[in-house]
């Protein structure tokens, strides 16, 4: 079942080609972001060619060579990585449209470094949803995290530099304190080469106590999850121009912190070992306060990026919880739960980036009547928090409703519950600011005159990922495929 | 012609050595008056040395094993042998590179520091060399004594070069290498009068023969050497002498000693260790072991810390090197395959960063005329091509993936847990928290500029003119270059290094 393929290689190389190309037509700014949509169109081509092997039950591998002794650093292309890949390879095209429309719009400087910056980063991205075993994933999950400082930081005034400081200091901090020793001990202990497989590498290895603390280590030294109390450098992050919250903090990045976490779930110790462990209730337990606390913050946020932020972190959560479960429903609902958020979130963000470009506005309180001036946004705006709040017709409901299956199968009524009212909350947090949007008066009383949008550029995006956001929900075939792939592996 | 050939391979090991010392007599002989006769001929000595090295090193490997010598046809226990195994032909290689590609780095600040007394330079330098050389192949301990003696000697005049404070500097220096000279000479005085003989394998079969293991004088001696040798690798808290020494050098002298002196004093260590009294003595009877990684383990947190609180980059760079020694010493001392090969993957890893980070500190220090942490405000910008070997470097300080630091922390961090020692694991993972923490503040410096400085307006690196290129001659961006190709080629090929490394070490 496992082939030989170098489509993985080259779904992963295809970006980072494109950055001397970036860099090369640095004076020439339609040809430089034509180099990022010919490299985003490959890639996403790639990453498609890899689709019917991967349906057909194969497993898609590339090996570099034996980086360390019985160690490779090889890509395994499977159900649960290709459909993250998917996830981020298709949202790149739409952002790099995106930014091109918000960079100029706001006038941004230094868009060399940035476009290369984030081609880096998605190169960075597919390593680690291709990466076969726990090594390579932490080598591209590091990668992740230097590749992005950049574009957090990228206006370089003290506000960046704080939530750069932030931003590096869990991400690189967390991985080197406790992944780390945690892999080293995996593989002293072990010997093997922690390739994932879906009875785990570490079956049968561990006694509950070491157990636990491996889970531990290596769930939380994943913070790109964003479980509290390592978040922080989320809300940190939102300095950064708004593609870059879009794509990276609501999909790549933080998607990458929980997919690591999935994996550790998965492929590291399997989730029938970690039943007879019985230790993954801690981690529950911890995302569900997650979900909660973070829901619960996000009403209280005035900057409408930061609200979304804690909404993310929160959802984020939900996939950590879903995984724990260890229910198959559970676990399938946090696979597909990736790809549904993904789509809701980053429909959000542009629609916060949006308003910012047109009406220059970064608060909630600012948003009254908007919906009057700039209809497309807030519609799109609307059917992204009818999604990530998991209501009818869009596609967050179906994950949900698998998330929620699965804490019923699970017996977990307590966690049921945090699902049921965690969403009531997003409905709490979101749904004021579309209310606002069209039910209020705008401030100073008058409407302004006639409809002023952001530039086609921004629009177009946002209003495809939203009517992607609808589409999911009648037609989520695919993903189901995908994810179930993985559940019929165990 | 094949046989010619043989001889010549044969005859590697001793050209490696011999090709720096008669380089410095002719650089003497040569030189009197004439300024620049010195570097051509150091780089003609090197450059031959640099071909025995890596011929010796082929042959090795060719060999499967180790390689002996004889100096003059004698045979031990009356003549000196040389002994030369992958971590020996390794750190060999490693020494007279680093010396080639330095001579090369420091050709124009040699003209300027040293000025007419550049010959003299040279031949303390070549000499140096030879010394260092010698001391990685010899096996003998008296020998090892002499030219442990011959580097000392050499580099407390190298360092007394320098600017106004090396001469007190270098005084310093000189009185802890005497002290540590000395120990180790004691310790080989004990041996000798115990085994009757002063070749190293000599004297594990001798001592293994009368059985002596259990003897107070074994264990003396045995302690004697290794304080001596923790003085000269400035091991915490031996360490005293090494900041002010490495920093107030001629930028030449810096750039060579903090690679390579530190690093072949923890090769003589495992050479002590493993070969003069075995590995069954040194991590059972000489009990100390325990000790040792404790001591490792304060020497690497109290390195870093005292590393954070320097804002002189070089000194901040010699206190990361005393944390990198405890790093070595620790995985020496675990007693374990994982930690030795670690410790002795990191003498070549180590030797490969830090040649990076002094160059590029070097580099950054002469033309901003600043030798604090300040001097790194807009370096981005201004320097590019300095600060991605800087940023090579530096990464390979912190340990990530692929740099060879990450690599020597893996080993190291697993010989840790395989020996159980959790307190020398936090210890490895502290400094690499906190070497992040030194390094991501200059990044943060060097890329946004001053902290309160405000960006210019319309400063936007698309629209600006291409700067000319950092007027950095192109003598010292080559050698920078291939110190950051090193730090990634030994950190790629790290298994095909260790493997052989491990074939070394297993006694």
């Amino acid at each position: 079942m496992v082939q030989d393929s170098y489509l993985p290689l080259l779904a992963f190389l295809v970006s980072l080609c494109a950055v001397p190309a970036i860099v090369w037509l640095r004076r020439a700014p339609n040809r430089r972001e034509a180099a990022t949509f010919v490299a985003a169109f490959l890639k996403f081509g790639f990453v498609l060619a890899m689709l019917p092997a991967v349906l057909g039950g194969e497993v898609l591998r590339f090996c570099f060579f034996e980086i360390l002794p019985g160690l490779p650093l090889e890509f395994r292309v499977d159900g649960l990585g290709l459909a993250f890949a998917l996830v981020a390879s298709g949202l790149w095209i739409v952002t790099s449209l995106y930014s091109v429309g918000y960079m100029r719009g706001a006038g941004e400087g230094n868009q060399t470094r940035f476009f290369v910056c984030f081609a880096i980063s998605l190169s960075a991205t597919m390593g680690v949803a291709f990466a076969g075993n726990l090594f390579t994933l932490y080598v591209f999950y590091e990668m992740l995290s230097l590749s992005t400082y950049p574009l957090v930081t990228h206006h370089g005034d003290r506000e960046a530099r704080t939530g750069g400081r932030t931003y590096l200091g869990y991400l690189l901090g967390t991985s080197i304190a406790f992944v780390l020793p945690a892999m080293i001990y995996c593989y002293v202990k072990t010997g093997s080469p922690m390739t994932f497989a879906s009875s785990g590498f570490l079956a049968g290895e561990v006694g509950p106590a070491g157990g636990m603390v491996l889970l531990l280590m290596l769930t939380f030294g994943f913070a790109k999850s964003g479980l509290m109390p390592f978040h922080s450098w989320l809300p940190g992050a939102m300095v950064a121009p708004t593609p870059v919250s879009a794509l990276l903090h609501a999909v790549a990045v933080v998607k990458v912190g929980v997919f690591c976490v999935i994996r550790v779930f998965t492929g590291v110790f399997g989730t029938g070992f970690l039943g007879e462990l019985d230790v993954a209730y801690v981690v529950s337990w911890a995302a569900a306060f997650t979900v909660v606390t973070s829901s619960l913050i996000a009403m209280s946020q005035d900057n409408l990026k930061r609200r979304l932020a804690f909404s993310t972190i929160g959802q984020l959560s939900y996939i950590v919880l879903g995984v724990s479960l260890l229910s198959p429903y559970a676990v399938q609902g946090s696979m597909m739960h990736i790809a549904m958020h993904a789509f809701g979130k980053i429909t959000l963000f542009f629609c916060a980036g949006a308003i910012y470009v047109a009406a220059g506005k970064k608060y909630v309180s600012q948003l009254d009547g908007l919906g009057r001036t700039m209809p497309w946004t807030m519609g799109a705006f609307a059917i992204g928090a009818m999604s990530v709040t998991g209501l009818p017709l869009t596609g967050g409901l179906l994950s949900k409703i698998y998330l929620i299956w699965g804490a019923a199968d699970a017996g977990q009524l307590a966690l049921l519950a945090v699902f049921v009212v965690s969403s009531v909350l997003n409905g709490v947090y979101f749904f004021p600011i579309v209310y606002r949007a069209f039910f209020c008066a705008p401030e100073g009383g008058a409407a302004p005159g006639g409809i002023k949008e952001a530039p086609l550029a921004c629009v177009v995006p946002l209003t495809f990922t939203a009517v992607v956001t609808v589409l999911l929900f009648f037609f989520p075939g695919l993903l189901f495929e995908l994810s179930s792939l993985m559940i019929a592996a165990e | 012609m094949i046989e010619f050939f043989g001889f010549l391979a044969h005859q590697a090991p001793l050209v490696t050595v011999l090709a720096p010392a008669f380089g410095a007599l002719l650089v003497t002989l040569f030189g009197r008056g004439k300024a620049e006769a010195g570097l051509p001929l150091a780089l003609i000595s090197l450059s031959l040395s640099s071909v025995g090295a890596v011929v010796t090193l082929f042959h090795v490997l060719a060999s499967g094993g180790e390689l002996r010598y004889r100096l003059g046809g004698w045979a031990p226990p009356f003549g000196i042998e040389y002994r030369i195994d992958a971590l020996a032909a390794l750190t060999a290689a490693a020494v007279v590179l680093v010396g080639l590609v330095n001579a090369v780095f420091s050709k124009t600040r040699v003209a300027a520091e040293a000025g007419e007394k550049a010959p003299f330079f040279y031949t303390l330098y070549l000499f140096l060399l030879a010394g260092l050389c010698g001391i990685v192949f010899t096996n003998d301990a008296f020998n090892l004594y002499v030219l442990i003696e011959i580097t000392s000697l050499t580099s407390y005049a190298l360092i007394a070069m320098g600017n106004r404070r090396a001469a007190l500097s270098s005084f310093n220096y000189v009185i802890m290498g005497t002290v540590g000279a000395s120990l180790y000479l004691l310790g080989v005085g004990y041996l000798y009068i115990k085994t009757g003989t002063l070749n190293i394998d000599g004297m594990r079969a001798a001592m293994a023969e009368a059985g002596i293991w259990g003897d107070a004088s074994i264990t003396v001696a045995f302690i004697l050497i290794l304080v001596g040798l923790w003085t000269k690798m400035a091991f915490f808290p031996l360490h005293g002498w090494m900041p002010n020494a490495y920093s107030y050098a001629p930028t030449a002298v810096g750039t060579l000693m903090a690679p390579l002196m530190t690093k072949v004093m923890v090769y003589v260590m495992l050479r002590v260790m493993l070969f003069a009294f075995g590995a069954d003595f040194s991590y059972g009877g000489a009990g100390c072991g325990d000790i040792v990684v404790a001591l490792s383990t304060v020497a690497i947190v109290a390195g870093s810390l005292l590393a954070l609180a320097r804002s002189d980059i070089k000194k901040m760079l010699t206190y990361l090197i005393v944390a990198e020694v405890g790093y070595m010493v620790g995985g020496a001392w675990v007693g374990n395959e994982a930690g030795l090969t670690g410790a002795a993957y990191h003498i070549l890893s180590d030797a490969a960063m830090t040649f990076c980070l002094f160059m590029a500190v070097s580099i950054i220090v002469l033309r901003t005329g600043d030798h604090r942490l300040t001097a790194f405000t807009g370096l981005f910008r201004k320097m590019p091509l300095t600060m991605i070997g800087f940023t090579v470097g530096a990464l390979s300080m912190i340990g990530l993936p692929p740099t060879c630091g990450f690599f020597s922390k893996w080993y190291l961090v697993g010989g840790g847990i395989e020996a159980g020692r959790w307190d020398y694991v936090v210890a490895l993972l502290f400094s690499s928290l906190v070497n992040a923490v030194i390094f991501f503040r200059i990044f943060e410096r060097a890329y946004f500029g001053e902290m309160d400085e405000p960006a210019p307006a319309g400063d936007d690196a698309d629209s600006r003119p291409s700067q000319p290129l950092e007027r950095v001659p192109w003598s010292m961006l080559v050698p920078l270059f291939l110190a950051a190709a090193a730090v990634l080629l030994v950190g790629l090929f790290n298994n095909t290094l260790a493997g052989w490394l491990r074939a070394a070490l297993a006694i």
